[in-house]
């Protein structure tokens, strides 16, 4: 058989309609043959950043989630917390798409607790982990204290978080200190991550840190010898005295 | 089905740093050349552009350039006794995918092994005696004099930014004092420095120490390279590693090579290609060619005169197993090789906060650094020590991504409001001072086929058996307290000390320098491939990569990795067209 040229391919792709057209990995890409650098309009690779559409939580999953975000990174007078941040919103986006499938992680069979060395080793993917692990939450929060975890004090909650943490406190079926982990970990990416996420609304963890965001450009500022350097931050989607009138 | 595709003079299998200057020297020798890359195109105006690039959450944490596990992951334990379990998601360390490979998401800093580093076995013996017998060591079998053209050239391609320490024999002022002779200055000069680095030199100065600027491959300024590709001013802004760059600043495979070969017509590339087995002849002494898969499901065998793995060193590694070519290692007997001396890195630090001054460790670049050597490789007499080896001691300025740096110091809580605020406080005011610690094989640190997890295509994963070494701990401890003395120099209000202590974790991120398992060497029962990087068991079969070190020097890998790639394709082209057959007599 013969090389199918890249052309050929293309025009396969035109005849098919433009249902075929979309999926670009279809076969193979042939590049080189002196044809110089590949470039075609519409392939740039933008972001996936989720919409409000995206949601994963139940109501009750989303109330308590929040609350557990809440006192992860709290609000004070120091500054704004995960509430502010709207990190469970980004969490909703991030639980329904394909990382809260585990999409592109290896989840095949079978699975083992594994040592503290080994990393995640949970049969759930992030989502399922979330529901099944909210789920035991609320049971061990009724068991002890008669309400769910969303209606206790603080000072409980606080409590409780530290006994997952530092796995005093375990679950049925399912690893609280997994959870926790993970939970952590999502809560500080929503809180620091570009607002197009969904957290970090209004850049108002970058402002807090005093992190400029995605600039560009700081080769005016590489002799700042130790001094303070005030920007304002930027996102992805620009800065609001950019994108409307302040 | 599989398909009979027509036969190419080479194919390279990967297509990252490599592979490019493989394909480039071959097809400009009027080579036939294919390369086979698993994962999609990449090129800056589609995939970094600076509108985009910039996204912590999206490259580092969502993984979006580099290898899926869903594709392919490693099983990993610490010893032999225990279950190695899959690497559902990657943490230590992050291999590439598509074209440019980890070249594309690389920080830049590309040093050159020391000539001592290229004879670890024979020198060390002869210094301090025979080494420990489970410490399985060997010398390249090349060395640093025959690599130094190679260095030379890949460090003008591109147009790594640097001074000498150490010209033709000449100790220059502000270089390395002690790295091996060079044949030419740095194509650039180096980098401005910031503060951070400023304390570092003053602190290291104060010592007695000899801070030089770490070679960088981001750009000090405009620079055209010996292929006529342009690079453009580093801008500093802190998306290095893990990020493709968006300013045409940092050296990758898509900067300084692949337009050029994009014009030839004898190159060819397929993306989207995932090569599943090397092929060998009836008798077992040539490889024919290559079977891969493309994202259709349908097999190809591609048949070639000559076949380089130029993939990722666990990837090379497990291509070499599965298709059944070498003898696999056996820790039990030391007998085999393909697989053997898997090494990796030794990394620690300690990590200086600041009062009254800013680090402000966002205006930063992946190279962007100030180092000594006074404690690399054998720089200092080891005698008594019980242990050979080294690392070299930095402080760069890479970033403030928020997601991935926010230290606090020691005794804050991990998360709630005391937290928060101590990352407030902290957050632009801190900086470190690492060691780049050297890793010597060891008999028990070893690659080979899981017997239970398998990939998408039902093959066996590679199963990575690894720990820090008795080496290893008292090297980490007896330069980490060098990088506390500088960090306690430089006039902050706390220094934190980051030992490297327990077994090796396989979930914090510690640096994507694996080596080993393709070892080179000067013995096929000991080695996997000769001198020239040719397999002793199928002579035109070749193989790239740190996959080839014997063993894990103090510094990053990519400028050796590239300077052994030049030298086997000069080899080849020089040597193998006209006269195919083993380079070296076993």
């Amino acid at each position: 058989m013969s090389f199918p040229t890249r052309r050929k391919i293309l025009k396969s792709l035109l005849l098919g309609g433009s249902a075929m057209a979309a999926p670009s990995a279809v076969f193979g890409a042939l590049y080189g043959r002196g044809e110089g650098m590949p470039w075609e309009p519409m392939k740039g690779q933008p972001p996936y950043y989720g919409t409000q559409e995206d949601n994963f939580f139940t109501v009750e999953e989303r109330a308590t989630t929040a609350v557990i975000c809440a006192r992860l990174i709290p609000s004070d007078e120091d500054g704004p917390g995960a509430t502010e941040a709207d990190v469970i919103s980004f969490l909703d986006r991030q639980m329904a798409g394909f990382y809260g499938r585990g999409q592109h992680w290896y989840m095949e069979g079978p699975f083992a607790e594994g040592t503290a060395t080994q990393g995640y080793q949970s049969e759930h993917p992030p989502a399922q982990l979330y529901r099944y692990a909210l789920a035991e939450l609320d049971n061990y929060c009724r068991d002890r204290h008669d309400a769910a975890f969303a209606g206790l004090s603080e000072a409980q909650q606080d409590e409780i978080l530290k006994g997952m943490d530092e796995e005093e406190i375990t679950f049925e079926g399912v690893s609280a200190k997994a959870f926790f982990d993970l939970i952590l970990k999502n809560t500080i990416e929503g809180y620091f991550a570009d607002p197009i996420y969904g957290g970090n609304r209004d850049m108002v963890a970058w402002q807090y840190v005093r992190f400029p965001g995605t600039r560009y450009d700081y080769r005016d500022f590489v002799k700042h010898n130790g001094a303070r350097i005030d920007l304002p931050p930027v996102s992805l989607m620009g800065r609001p005295g950019w994108n409307s009138p302040e | 089905m599989t398909n009979h595709l027509p036969k190419v003079d080479v194919v390279l299998v990967g297509f990252g740093w490599t592979g490019a200057i493989y394909a480039e020297k071959l097809t400009a020798a009027g080579m036939e050349v294919l390369a086979l890359e698993r994962g999609p195109w990449r090129d800056t105006p589609k995939d970094f552009a600076t509108t985009f690039a910039q996204d912590e959450l999206r490259y580092y944490w969502r993984h979006g350039m580099f290898q899926e596990t869903s594709q392919s992951t490693v099983t990993f334990r610490n010893n032999g006794a225990q279950t190695a379990l899959p690497m559902r998601h990657w943490g230590s360390f992050l291999p590439g995918n598509g074209v440019g490979g980890s070249g594309v998401h690389w920080n830049g800093q590309t040093y050159r092994f020391l000539p001592s580093d290229f004879v670890a076995k024979s020198h060390n013996a002869e210094r301090y005696g025979p080494l420990p017998e489970d410490m399985t060591i060997q010398d390249y079998g090349v060395t640093y004099e025959e690599l130094e053209p190679h260095f030379d050239y890949f460090e003008k391609i591109c147009g790594i930014c640097g001074t000498a320490g150490n010209l033709r024999g000449d100790i220059q002022k502000g270089g390395n004092p002690f790295e091996g002779p060079r044949s030419d200055e740095y194509p650039n000069p180096p980098m401005e420095m910031t503060f951070s680095q400023d304390r570092f030199e003053a602190a290291a100065r104060e010592m007695g120490l000899n801070p030089f600027p770490v070679p960088s491959a981001n750009m000090s300024r405009a620079y055209v390279n010996p292929l006529g590709l342009q690079l453009a001013p580093c801008t500093y802004c802190g998306f290095c590693e893990k990020y493709g760059c968006g300013n045409y600043s940092k050296s990758s495979p898509q900067t300084t090579i692949i337009p050029v070969l994009m014009q030839r017509p004898n190159f060819t590339l397929r993306t989207d290609s995932e090569v599943l087995s090397v092929e060998k002849s009836a008798d077992g002494t040539r490889t024919t060619g290559v079977t891969y898969v493309d994202t259709s499901g349908e097999r190809f065998f591609q048949p070639a005169e000559v076949v380089v793995l130029c993939a990722y060193p666990l990837e090379n590694t497990r291509l070499m197993l599965l298709s059944e070519i070498g003898t696999p290692y056996d820790p039990q007997t030391g007998e085999g090789v393909v697989g053997k001396n898997y090494c990796y890195q030794v990394m620690s630090g300690a990590r200086v906060f600041f009062d009254e001054e800013y680090t402000n460790g966002f205006v930063g670049a992946g190279a962007l650094g100030m180092a000594v050597d006074e404690y690399n490789g054998d720089n200092f007499d080891h005698s008594g020590l019980g242990f050979i080896g080294g690392g070299y001691i930095a402080c760069y300025t890479t970033n403030a991504r928020p997601i991935e740096s926010h230290p606090v110091p020691d005794g804050v809580p991990g998360w709630g409001s005391e937290w928060k605020q101590s990352v407030r406080a902290n957050f632009l005011k801190t900086t470190t001072v690492g060691v780049h610690g050297a890793s010597m094989a060891h008999r028990s640190n070893y690659l080979d086929l899981d017997p239970t997890y398998t990939d998408r295509h039902g093959r066996p994963l590679l199963r990575m058996t690894y720990d820090f070494t008795l080496n290893d701990r008292r090297l980490t401890a007896h330069i980490t307290p060098v990088a506390e003395e500088i960090a306690r120099g430089m006039g902050g209000r706390e220094v934190n000390v980051a030992e490297r202590k327990g077994s090796y974790d396989s979930m914090p991120y510690q640096t994507t320098h694996n080596t080993g398992g393709t070892i080179m060497g000067n013995d096929p029962q000991t080695s996997v491939c000769n001198r020239y990087c040719q397999s002793w068991d199928l002579h035109n079969l070749f193989v790239a990569g740190a996959g080839l070190f014997p063993q894990n020097a103090g510094y990053n890998p990519t400028g050796t990795v590239a300077a052994l790639a030049y030298w086997t394709v000069a080899a080849i082209i020089d040597q193998y067209m006209a006269d195919p057959g083993s380079l070296v007599q076993a």
